[in-house]
């Protein structure tokens, strides 16, 4: 297949040097793909000037969305559907529903996070990860710019890369596979090849 | 943000207790006399004289519920005789005593944990949290005079005759508890804990302190401060415990709890991390801790926050296995302050400023960094969790006679001058960091 460059990718040995780089790239109005790193770098967000994840946000709605269902589910159950006397308590007894409330929100908010996660990092099963430099989960951090998306030549680019203390600046293109993961190609992969993971290139 | 360089061996601070928060400090203990004052006047001319008439009829109600139960006693009517208004004043005294000295307990129990847990972000408030220590031996005296004075008034179970067979007051329950609450064994323990959570806040100062003057760079200081904390942790949870069943539990003598013990730390833990969180505010904007940054409040806004889920649990757990259950002899405790239209707003209000208030103001992590909501946060709960103490209290030993009133909160100010006062003069003593504590590089760099 054909290849063509498509993203710069700037290996870097120490988070340090790393953190500059990031900061004096986009002060010079550079775009920065993105960074892979091997572990949490701190200050690596406030850098690259991510913002907040809506995380949070999705897990409280998820909790609400748990307690409302579990306070209606125990009063219909208890109140309407087949009401009970336990304990010579009313029909609707609140504190007797608070550990199911309690545990639903939970399960709730668990599950929800981790949906959301996964459309959060845009996981799913015909994913096929982008990788730049196999070292980006070992012992390097990786910087990836997207070519297509800066006004700047790949030599400047380069050149700016090496400045900021690339150790080394390299081309990398994906194949179409690996840019648009189809679902179909996944299943027929399935049917015609069995479980594999060779859409994948394992060669650094 | 981002790295912060600083040089290590020039970050000490020098507090100095004087102006206007010593102002402040007193006036806090000023209005608290007044009002103390204010309130003993309208004790003694019988402003709650039409409450003890209702209260009368009311405590009747509420023995022929509880004498439904099996044992049958008439708990609520009887015992106390007529009501004198210095009786309530022993109450008070002895429940802002047991607040006062439980709190700082538990801000010196987070400091030895600290070292327990290795744990590196709080070594720049380290100090904060070890000065907690100053109030233990001042609010044990107190507690210890409160007692000998009125221990009558305060625990049933100290009455004369109520474990001889043949006395008019013999109660059987309570005479089958006499081994562990007599009161010369009850003074044992009290004098005995005290002196020894003294003796530890004494030595673990003694010891970070040494070390503030140590530049030779060794961890010998630290390992033996750590080799303290965790003898003190090991008396503490014991100590604690049986604290908590001496002072408040035998109040209402008849009943039991067997999770009290928990539900006390996490109530007394959570007072001391708000007042935590306001010291370390209090002292950044007098222009101290110029090192802590919003990174440690939010660990300590974390811990806030936590901590107050955790005693909604305990204090719910407790609850809900009484209440679903549904046997006399323990919901008679929960009777005494449902039923009663002076605890039962208390009862509620607790719930909101302990959980519910806690819980959605500081659920994102921007109310954690913010300075101004950490100290809304921190009085409400430190306020919500005196109330709970005069729920815990009260009701035991005045049964409708009690309330939350002027000499309470006036008494709780005095007492909470005197420990602010402890506490601030404690402060002044030895830097406001420590110094060559080898986590100290840790603590400055900290980012969350």
């Amino acid at each position: 297949m054909e290849k063509n460059t498509n993203y710069l990718v700037g290996v870097f040995g120490d988070q340090d040097i790393l953190v500059k780089a990031v900061k004096a790239l986009r002060k010079k109005g550079v775009k920065i793909y993105e960074v892979f790193t091997p572990y949490p770098v701190h200050f690596l967000e406030d850098a690259l000037g991510y913002k907040r994840s809506w995380m949070p946000r999705a897990a409280f709605g998820f909790g609400a969305l748990g307690t409302t269902c579990a306070i209606l589910l125990q009063s219909w159950i208890m109140g309407y559907e087949w009401p009970m006397i336990i304990g010579g308590k009313g029909f609707i007894a609140i504190p007797d529903f608070v550990p199911i409330t309690f545990e639903l929100t939970v399960l709730f908010s668990a599950f929800g996070m981790a949906g959301s996660f996964f459309v959060s990092q845009d996981l799913k099963p015909h994913k096929v990860p982008q990788i730049f430099d196999r070292r980006q989960s070992d012992d390097k951090h990786i910087m990836a710019i997207d070519l297509a998306k800066n006004s700047l030549s790949e030599d400047e680019l380069k050149t700016l890369l090496q400045e900021v203390g690339a150790e080394e600046v390299n081309n990398k293109s994906f194949t179409e596979r690996e840019k648009k993961a189809s679902f179909f190609d996944y299943v027929s992969d399935l049917f015609t090849k069995g479980v594999t993971d060779s859409a994948r290139e394992l060669k650094g | 943000m981002a790295h912060v360089d600083v040089d290590l061996k020039n970050v000490q601070e020098q507090f100095t207790f004087d102006g206007k928060l010593k102002k402040n400090v007193l006036l806090i203990g000023g209005i608290g006399v007044v009002l103390f004052v204010l309130g003993a006047i309208f004790l003694m001319m019988g402003g709650g004289h039409d409450d003890h008439h209702a209260a009368v009829q009311h405590a009747t109600e509420v023995a022929s519920v509880a004498s439904d139960g099996a044992h049958g006693d008439a708990h609520g009517g009887g015992h106390h005789g007529e009501f004198h208004w210095y009786q309530r004043i022993i109450v008070d005294f002895w429940m802002s005593g047991v607040f006062f000295t439980g709190v700082a307990l538990l801000g010196f129990f987070f400091f030895a944990l600290q070292y327990v847990a290795n744990s590196g972000w709080p070594t720049l408030i380290m100090r904060v949290m070890l000065n907690f220590r100053q109030f233990i031996p001042v609010g044990g005296i107190v507690l210890l005079i409160t007692f000998l004075v009125g221990s009558h008034t305060i625990f049933h179970w100290t009455h004369d005759g109520i474990a001889d067979p043949n006395s008019p007051t013999y109660d059987a329950i309570i005479a089958g508890k006499t081994d562990f609450l007599n009161v010369p064994f009850f003074l044992f323990r009290m004098v005995l804990f005290v002196s020894i959570w003294t003796f530890f806040g004494f030595i673990l100062n003694k010891v970070t302190k040494a070390e503030d003057q140590d530049m030779s760079g060794t961890t010998k200081y630290f390992r033996k401060a750590q080799r303290l904390s965790v003898a003190f942790l090991i008396f503490f949870g014991i100590s604690e415990s049986i604290t908590s069943w001496d002072w408040i539990m035998s109040i209402d003598t008849h009943w039991f709890s067997t999770l009290f013990g928990w539900y006390i730390l996490a109530g007394w833990l959570v007072t001391a991390v708000a007042f935590m969180s306001l010291f370390v505010l209090i002292l950044q904007d007098m222009g101290y801790l110029k090192l802590v940054n919003e990174n440690h409040l939010h660990d300590l806004g974390k811990f806030l926050f936590g901590f107050s889920i955790f005693w909604s649990y305990l204090w719910f757990s407790q609850f809900l296995l009484i209440y679903y259950a549904n046997i006399p002899e323990e919901t008679v405790y929960f009777i005494d302050r449902l039923k009663s239209d002076t605890y039962a707003p208390l009862f509620f209000g607790i719930l909101v400023t302990n959980f519910l208030f806690p819980f959605f103001v500081l659920m994102t992590r921007d109310a954690k960094r913010k300075t101004i909501m950490m100290k809304i946060v921190a009085v409400v709960v430190i306020f919500g969790h005196f109330m709970e103490y005069c729920l815990l209290i009260v009701p035991g030993s005045l049964k409708e006679n009690g309330g939350f009133g002027l000499t309470e909160i006036g008494t709780g100010m005095i007492f909470l001058s005197i420990f602010l006062y402890l506490y601030f003069t404690g402060l002044s003593k030895g830097g406001l960091i420590p110094q060559n504590h080898p986590m100290l590089e840790e603590s400055v760099h900290h980012h969350t």
